[in-house]
């Protein structure tokens, strides 16, 4: 037995993915504390940023940089996107996982990713 | 030996065996937006004009999207010669005559056109009208192409002080010709799923790319349900009542409703904004098709609702009408 299956592949890559971006991105739209944030966007192309997203928090391969996160975030935190709005996307992203029954300690170290981008997301 | 070449525009472009084609782009100083080269992002999405491209370079890419030929050249390693293009397809304009001209209400004038050669379009696409002094709009195809392959009808609702709708309205003749682009647009029937249900919301001459579409379908052999609702503020300005009554009779599968936002109530017209009443209608667009037409702030509201009531965003297939930038002073 190998133990070196990465994150990515524990969650079952593109197809985990795929099946998490539509039930996230619905949470995100349905919460009164976040979705002013995303009336104006068009929404093709933030599903496609979603899936990104959540491609990078899951582990698999990505070109993110931290500068990207600041940018594509910069006009959010002028209309005062801060840390109570960052941990309502985690709750959600977490909830979604849940729903489809991805285990806890995985659940954990995909938190751990979205985690890292906090600072960058909130321009500190 | 495994090299192929990529045409774009007046450039030919070498592949080498295991390069993508945004790789052999790249290599040329071709100028292409791209960002995340694993076909996540979807930036560097472009056409192929001869052949379809390898199916694995259209992975995540809507139907309709993969039946133009997009793909991500990030994605696609070519498997023979390829023409490519990196922009949206140029206006092509073909020289129609008017053979028919009639008021489907108040407002929306029925225009038919017909041309020489056979068309390539799909019901729900539009087209550019280009006025021979160059005055340009885009109008949605009414009609079936299965039907009407040497002809196009389109809905031109006179908009106050529009140069291009008064003079349509009030000056253009049967007999009289006008310079027709290639259809263009996103929002068509696929027959490629025959029981999915169809959800259509239109407003006012949103109607127009609607009908078509419909028509696509029924002709097609459509088995899911195809629910119909068409919005406007006064009865006044829907049309084709009694059409689109006369063809639920014709088909079980078929539903209409039309709606009305103002005030007063009318016997057989459902009260609220046309996707209001849609979306209150049904309980879940889970595996539903959705098409949208119209008044910008609908689409842009409808679309929200119908994923967060379970459709797909590929699912949902949106068409804005846009006239900020149509009328005179």
């Amino acid at each position: 037995m190998t133990e070196t299956t990465t994150l990515y592949e524990q969650l079952g890559g593109e197809a985990a993915v795929n099946a998490a971006v539509d039930i996230f991105y619905r949470k995100v739209l349905s919460d009164y504390r976040i979705n002013r944030f995303f009336d104006d966007v068009n929404m093709a192309q933030q599903a496609a940023k979603q899936k990104a997203f959540l491609t990078m928090a899951f582990g698999g391969p990505h070109n993110y940089t931290g500068e990207d996160m600041r940018k594509g975030h910069a006009h959010l935190v002028k209309l005062g996107l801060d840390d109570s709005h960052f941990d309502a996307v985690m709750e959600n992203l977490g909830a979604t996982l849940a729903e489809l029954n991805v285990p806890q300690e995985l659940i954990a170290q995909v938190a751990a990713i979205g985690e890292s981008t906090r600072n960058d997301v909130l321009g500190r | 030996m495994s090299l192929k070449t990529i045409k774009l525009d007046d450039h030919v472009i070498a592949c080498q065996e295991g390069d993508s084609v945004l790789d052999a782009l790249l290599r040329d100083n071709i100028d292409i937006p791209y960002h995340c080269r694993r076909g996540v992002c979807q930036s560097c999405m472009i056409r192929s004009l001869d052949d379809a491209p390898p199916a694995a370079s259209q992975n995540g890419l809507t139907d309709v999207l993969q039946h133009q030929n997009y793909f991500l050249a990030c994605l696609c390693y070519p498997e023979q010669d390829m023409t490519i293009s990196l922009n949206s397809p140029k206006d092509f304009f073909t020289e129609m005559t008017v053979i028919d001209k009639k008021l489907l209400n108040l407002d929306i004038l029925s225009l038919t056109l017909k041309c020489n050669t056979p068309l390539n379009y799909y019901a729900g696409q539009f087209v550019n009208l280009k006025r021979h002094d160059g005055l340009q709009r885009s109008y949605s195809i009414a009609n079936n192409h299965l039907l009407n392959t040497d002809s196009l009808t389109l809905h031109i609702r006179k908009l106050k002080g529009g140069l291009f709708s008064e003079w349509a309205h009030q000056e253009l003749a049967v007999g009289d010709t006008i310079d027709i682009s290639d259809s263009q647009g996103l929002c068509y029937y696929l027959p490629n799923q025959l029981d999915q249900n169809l959800m259509l919301i239109g407003t006012g001459s949103g109607l127009a790319p609607l009908l078509g579409i419909i028509s696509e379908a029924l002709h097609q052999g459509h088995s899911g349900d195809i629910h119909l609702f068409h919005g406007s503020r006064e009865v006044e300005g829907l049309y084709l009542i009694e059409e689109m009554q006369q063809l639920t009779q014709q088909y079980q599968n078929f539903y209409y409703t039309p709606c009305l936002s103002s005030d007063t109530l009318s016997n057989g017209f459902a009260k609220g904004r046309s996707h209001d009443v849609a979306m209150s209608s049904i309980s879940s667009l889970k595996d539903w098709r959705i098409y949208l037409c119209g008044h910008p702030d609908m689409v842009h509201q409808a679309k929200r609702q119908a994923f967060l009531k379970g459709a797909a965003i590929q699912n949902i297939y949106a068409d804005a009408f846009h006239v900020g930038t149509a009328l005179a002073k």
